[in-house]
């Protein structure tokens, strides 16, 4: 199994230390409780096996685990993997052996380790853990992959030998051996050798460098500049290696700089696609856009709140319950406010700040001032592995379709449908457009429907990414202007490329200039842009487009 | 001479007596009367009056380019809050030694960063005269720098309203960064004195309430008599009809830079008032929100009249002070209906509904005369 | 005496009408020289090719279908619209195409627009005011003052077009004949050396029409006066020299009869208006 990442740039290693740091701090709580240890007879071995786990030394831990790998008990594993993850637990008033299945809070939900069946809630007070140190760890670690290997799925048996790189002794380096032949994925053969040269490695072979040049793997690298800090030939060819991984790395870097680049770029896209529409086709500044956006990602929580237990479907119906819930304020907006303020547009800008203001407040006082986090439904968390050094997050690449899929959309809408055309007669020429009996105001609510729905669409979608709160908006609308000003008003495809590119530039600029002063040097760089094409990356055509 | 013409308005007049009457009763009131008097002005009202006195001449700058050029400036906030840092900035060195860590010359946040010396632009604000320069050049080379650049490629409408609030928003996000030397999120603050006058005794407090009064009447003159020039009608021209007025000869891009610069200039003097008088700046003021509420003022009280720029950011203040005083979660609601009825209701603003009184006042007049 | 009828005797020079100083150099040939200009949108030519010349002190007219390119053709001497290609020449001097829109307008050429841009929110009086020669700089506008000439020659001027009673009105208050008629007045005010004038009688009666012909007639001499329209009695009544343009060119030159007769003019143009008459 994966452990799933959820920012940038946090490794799995990084993940792995401070689960261990916690299983420590773990122990160390345990340790300061009276030690129990009550022998229980029972005619199950297993309870024998377990038994002899719950000792004080180490060496006969050792022993005990290897007694249990031995004794090829089907749930060996489960033992074993609970074990290393610190569930392994005893009870200390009747010396049952239990499996938690989750430590947060007093009281611990646990089942039975002979019988896997559920024994409820204990106050973790009354267990004791069978606490491990680092040696046995890693025997377990490669226990526990060893089994994997021979009884594992294609995926597990490659994670298992993934986990095995750098944890290779002269033991297991036979076993892997036979392993190796009988080893029909060429995936996992390939990691398999890649732990075994790791090994060979460390034994000072000069071939095992070739088997691991090229490899993106961290615990090979780690093998690899240990390597090259001595002398002699190994090291050199070390060196070599560690260039040409650095080289490779590289690369990984820059694309994953251009994906966190690009799903920030959906974002933005999403953002200011409502208002590209609103603003393109009826000239209007809808300040109060990042207000729509706020109440889009609102339903996705209200949703998560009235399914509980379902945060995955909530999610889902969130899409069409976002759009309507924002597009049905808009058109509020657009009949109250708006349509005073025709060919002023100016104080429409003035009026919808109101309205956006307004709508925060409201927000503060009938939810609450706080920020409220949504769940991310199991299917949308975690990562696809590219190689080694690069995996994408899945809530990104979600958004990024789901980006994909609004924009395709709002193309189809402006191309093959009615009320497209109308759209887009009314943007040409407003009082033409009326005169051939196009009804520009019902055109204009649909429109802005429309926009706003899509506001209410990019808040689902980033409900995802942030924290829901009432300023959620506000920090989107300077950003969406930028992106819609950047492309050319009234061009969706401005809108796109404004979008994604506006994200790169700022992903590029992020690890040397720190997050603000690259938001800065952005913002500046659009000033100055405006200067130079005061219509943006594609301007509007023709001669209504002069004003 | 043209600075004298507006003397000759009526309406100039009567603006002028009223704020010089105005500022003459606070300051008897405050220093005729016993505490006890129920007419009595307190120290901290004087102080209160002073700040809307310098929102006042803010919304007069903004009224300037908004009302006659018609450009919408989502940042003068900006200019506000860079004359208040030039004036922040003598404030400090003023301090001296008598800070928290006592060194002569290095303000506290700069001690605390273990900076070693002075940055070289913080040279020359313990002299007044050059700080009080500066309260004019900041604001007045930002946005002369930003004008030309915005003027001569003809960016306007909205475009440029959402470019001058990026403006400030980028202002805001580096003056929040520490490394720019300007006190970071705290801003600079904890001030002494100001020409050698203890900010904190009630006649310095009276005296910059004063100077405030003096101020915005000189602004007021100034924008009125920019306004009643041919050049004011030029500005209205192309407001209206910008590529009409370049036919006829103008410049527009360069009439429109100097009244944008004198703006910014005008908003930089009421920033740099209003500092001592609240006793801190910092990034806040960059806020685009707060840009934007200056405009609404202006809205309210009337674009293109200036004194109704004056009624309108007196009136929102005082309302805010009120409200945030007594249900301060109501001020957001007022605030943003006040942005809807503004422009949809009163698209005139209080100015707007005094002239059609006034005009109806004297049709009626004149109709009874022949009766 | 009438003003208009004094002012079409040629006898008699009016002050105010002569041409203010310009710059241009007239000696050694045309005051306005179209070369080879092209212009398209979008790949759509609205100019193709155009070459025209203006004498100093003619009045052309110049006629052409719809679309045809003659606003067009003025927002490129005016500097609004960048050509392609070609050249733009005023005099033997200036070339226009280096210049913007102010620049061009203080050398001397003054335009009336078709669709009749005065400024609303201003007074007549202040509509002709901002129109006159003068220093037009920033401070120099700041520090002008209204004296007694300046005051003498736009009321005179606001008698000529009949306003003297609306000057101290907004000019958005005009119906659309004294707004082109108040476009006219900002135009003499300007005192140009050449007069671009599109569709000046758009909107107004059989009358109207004549004082501006009259005006127009009298005016050529001193100045130059390049008038677009499309009313044919119009034209005929004041052309001497009339150019037809036809998708962006020029399709034919000379006089109205000349021109009349072409039977290229009267397939394209002509043939459909007499058809639709
Ligand atoms: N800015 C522009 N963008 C796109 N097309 C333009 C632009 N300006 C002019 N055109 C096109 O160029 C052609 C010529 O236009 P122009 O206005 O010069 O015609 P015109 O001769 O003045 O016609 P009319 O007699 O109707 O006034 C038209 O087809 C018009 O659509
Ligand atoms: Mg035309």
């Amino acid at each position: 199994m994966r452990i799933p990442c959820t920012l940038m740039g946090q490794t799995r290693c990084h993940a792995a230390m401070t689960r261990i740091v916690n299983l420590w701090l773990l122990c160390l709580l345990l340790i300061a409780l009276p030690f129990a240890a009550m022998a229980q007879d029972d005619a199950d071995d297993g309870q024998a096996l377990l038994e002899a786990l719950d000792v004080r030394s180490f060496q006969d831990k050792a022993e005990a685990i290897e007694a249990i790998i031995q004794s090829e008990d089907e749930r060996a594993n489960d033992w074993l993997q609970a074990l290393l993850d610190g569930d392994l637990q005893r009870h200390k008033d009747d010396g049952r052996f239990v499996i938690i299945t989750d430590n947060v809070g007093r009281e611990w939900p646990a089942r039975d380790a002979l019988t896997g069946e559920d024994v409820g809630e204990i106050s973790r007070r009354e267990l004791s853990r069978i606490d491990i140190n680092n040696a046995l760890r890693s025997q377990l670690r490669s226990a526990l992959s060893m089994v994997e290997l021979y009884t594992g799925e294609r995926d597990e048996r490659l994670d298992a030998a993934e986990g095995l790189i750098g944890d290779v002794d002269d033991e297991l380096a036979d076993s892997l051996e036979s392993r190796l032949d009988d080893e029909a994925d060429a995936d996992v053969r390939n990691r398999l050798n890649q732990a075994l040269a790791v090994y060979r490695l460390e034994q000072g072979e000069m071939d095992a460098v070739e088997t691991l040049s090229g490899s993106l793997n961290s615990d090979v690298r780690i093998a690899l500049s240990r390597a090259a800090e001595g002398e002699g030939a190994v090291a050199d060819a070390a060196r070599a290696a560690l260039v040409d991984i650095e080289q490779k790395l590289k690369v990984n870097r820059g694309l994953e700089t251009l994906y966190f680049g690009l799903s920030m770029g959906s974002v933005l896209v999403l953002a200011a696609i409502g208002l590209a529409i609103t603003f393109g086709v009826m000239g209007v500044i809808n300040m109060a856009h990042g207000e729509l956006i706020m109440l889009g990602a609102y339903s996705t929580w209200m949703m998560q709140q009235l399914l509980p237990g379902h945060p995955g479907l909530a999610v889902l119906l969130s899409i069409p319950v976002g759009f309507l819930v924002s597009a049905l304020v808009g058109v509020i907006i657009e009949r109250s406010v708006i349509q005073h303020l025709k060919g002023r547009p100016l104080e429409t800008l003035l009026a919808t700040f109101g309205v956006s203001l307004i709508l925060q407040q409201l927000v503060r006082t009938v939810v609450s001032p706080l920020n409220r986090t949504v769940t991310t439904p199991e299917w949308m968390s975690g990562s696809v592995a590219i190689n080694d050094a690069l995996s994408l997050t899945l809530n990104r690449l979600y958004i990024m379709a789901f980006a994909v899929l609004v924009f395709v959309g709002l193309i189809l809408i402006m191309r093959r449908t009615r009320l497209g055309l109308e759209v887009r007669a009314v943007t040409q020429n407003r009082a033409m457009a009326r005169s051939m009996g196009i009804r520009a105001t019902r055109v204009d609510i649909l429109t802005f429907a429309l926009g706003s729905g899509v506001a209410g669409l990019a808040g689902v979608a980033l409900a995802q990414l942030t924290n829901v709160g009432p300023n959620l908006g506000q920090s989107y609308i300077i950003d969406s202007f930028m992106v819609v000003v950047f492309g050319g008003v009234g061009n969706l495809w401005g809108t796109l490329v404004a979008g994604l590119s506006l994200g790169v530039i700022n992903q590029i600029l992020e690890p040397w200039a720190g997050a603000v002063l690259a938001k800065i040097l952005v913002l500046v760089f659009i000033i100055l842009f405006i200067q130079k094409r005061p219509r943006g990356l594609f301007p509007q055509k023709g001669r209504a487009a002069e004003g | 001479m043209w600075l004298s013409r507006p003397f000759n308005e009526r309406s100039t007049r009567l603006f002028l007596l009223i704020l010089v009457l105005a500022v003459t009763l606070v300051t008897i009131l405050h220093l005729a009367l016993p505490p006890e008097n129920p007419l009595y002005v307190s120290g901290y009202t004087v102080g209160l009056l002073g700040k809307y006195l310098c929102y006042a001449l803010l919304a007069v700058a903004v009224d300037l380019v908004w009302g006659y050029l018609g450009i919408l400036s989502l940042g003068h906030g900006a200019f506000f809050a860079l004359g208040g840092y030039a004036m922040g900035m003598y404030l400090m060195r003023q301090i001296g030694d008598r800070g928290t860590y006592g060194d002569p010359v290095l303000p506290d946040f700069m001690v605390f960063l273990n900076w070693e010396s002075l940055p070289w632009y913080w040279h020359g604000f313990d002299m007044a005269w050059f700080a009080f320069l500066m309260v004019l050049l900041a604001p007045g080379a930002l946005a002369l720098v930003f004008g030309y650049l915005a003027f001569r490629s003809r960016v306007t409408g909205v475009y440029l309203s959402i470019i001058t609030q990026a403006m400030t928003f980028a202002l805001m996000l580096a003056f929040f960064r520490n490394e720019m030397g300007f006190g970071g999120n705290n801003g600079l603050t904890d001030f002494y004195d100001i020409l050698g006058f203890d900010l904190r005794s009630g006649a310095t407090r009276l005296g910059l309430f004063i100077a405030s009064g003096v101020a915005l009447a000189l602004g007021y003159v100034l924008c009125r008599a920019i306004v009643a020039s041919k050049l004011g009608r030029v500005c209205v021209a192309s407001r209206d009809a910008e590529a009409r007025t370049r036919f006829l000869g103008y410049r527009v891009e360069r009439v429109q830079l100097f009244v944008f610069v004198v703006s910014a200039m005008l908003a930089g003097v009421a920033g740099a008032l209003y500092v001592p008088q609240v006793g801190i700046i910092n990034p806040s003021e960059f806020e685009p929100l707060f840009s934007i509420e200056i405009v609404v003022w202006v809205a309210l009280g009337g674009r293109a009249t200036l004194y109704g720029a004056v009624i309108g950011a007196i009136l929102v203040n005082y309302a805010k002070t009120v409200f945030t005083g007594v249900m301060p979660d109501a001020w957001l609601f007022a605030l943003g209906g006040l942005f809807v009825v503004s422009t949809v209701l009163l698209p005139k603003g209080i100015a707007g509904v005094l002239a059609y009184r006034r005009k109806q006042r004297n049709e009626s007049d004149t109709t009874e005369v022949p009766a | 005496m009438n003003l208009w009828q004094s002012m079409a005797r040629r006898d008699r020079v009016f002050e105010f009408l002569a041409p203010a100083i310009s710059p241009v150099d007239v000696r050694h040939g045309p005051i306005l020289y179209m070369e080879d200009v092209t212009v398209s949108f979008d790949g759509f030519r609205a100019i193709d090719n155009l070459n025209l010349t203006i004498d100093d002190g003619e009045l052309r007219c110049i006629i052409g279908p719809n679309g045809a390119g003659k606003t067009t053709m003025m927002d490129i001497i005016t500097g609004k619209t960048r050509p392609d290609t070609g050249d733009v020449w005023f005099g033997s001097r200036h070339d226009l195409l280096t210049m913007n829109e102010p620049e061009i307008a203080s050398l001397g050429i003054g335009r009336k627009f078709q669709k009749p841009t005065v400024f609303e929110a201003l007074t007549v009086f202040e509509n002709l005011e901002l129109a006159m020669t003068a220093d037009k700089r920033v401070i120099p506008t700041l520090t002008a003052r209204l004296t007694g000439d300046v005051r003498d020659r736009i009321e005179e001027v606001l008698t000529m077009i009949q306003l003297a009673d609306q000057q101290a009105q907004p000019a958005g208050i005009l119906s659309h004949g004294q707004k082109q008629w108040l476009e006219i007045g900002m135009l003499l005010m300007q005192r140009p050396r050449l007069l671009l004038v599109d569709e000046p009688v758009a909107g107004m009666t059989e009358q109207e029409m004549e004082r501006t012909a009259e005006l127009l007639t009298s005016l050529a001499g001193k100045q130059s006066v390049v008038v677009v329209e499309h009313d044919m009695g119009f034209v005929r009544s004041i052309a001497r020299t009339v150019t037809v343009l036809h998708q962006g060119s020029v399709l034919a030159e000379g006089s109205m009869d000349q021109v009349q007769s072409d039977p290229r003019v009267i397939e394209v143009y002509l043939g459909e208006s007499e058809e639709a008459a």
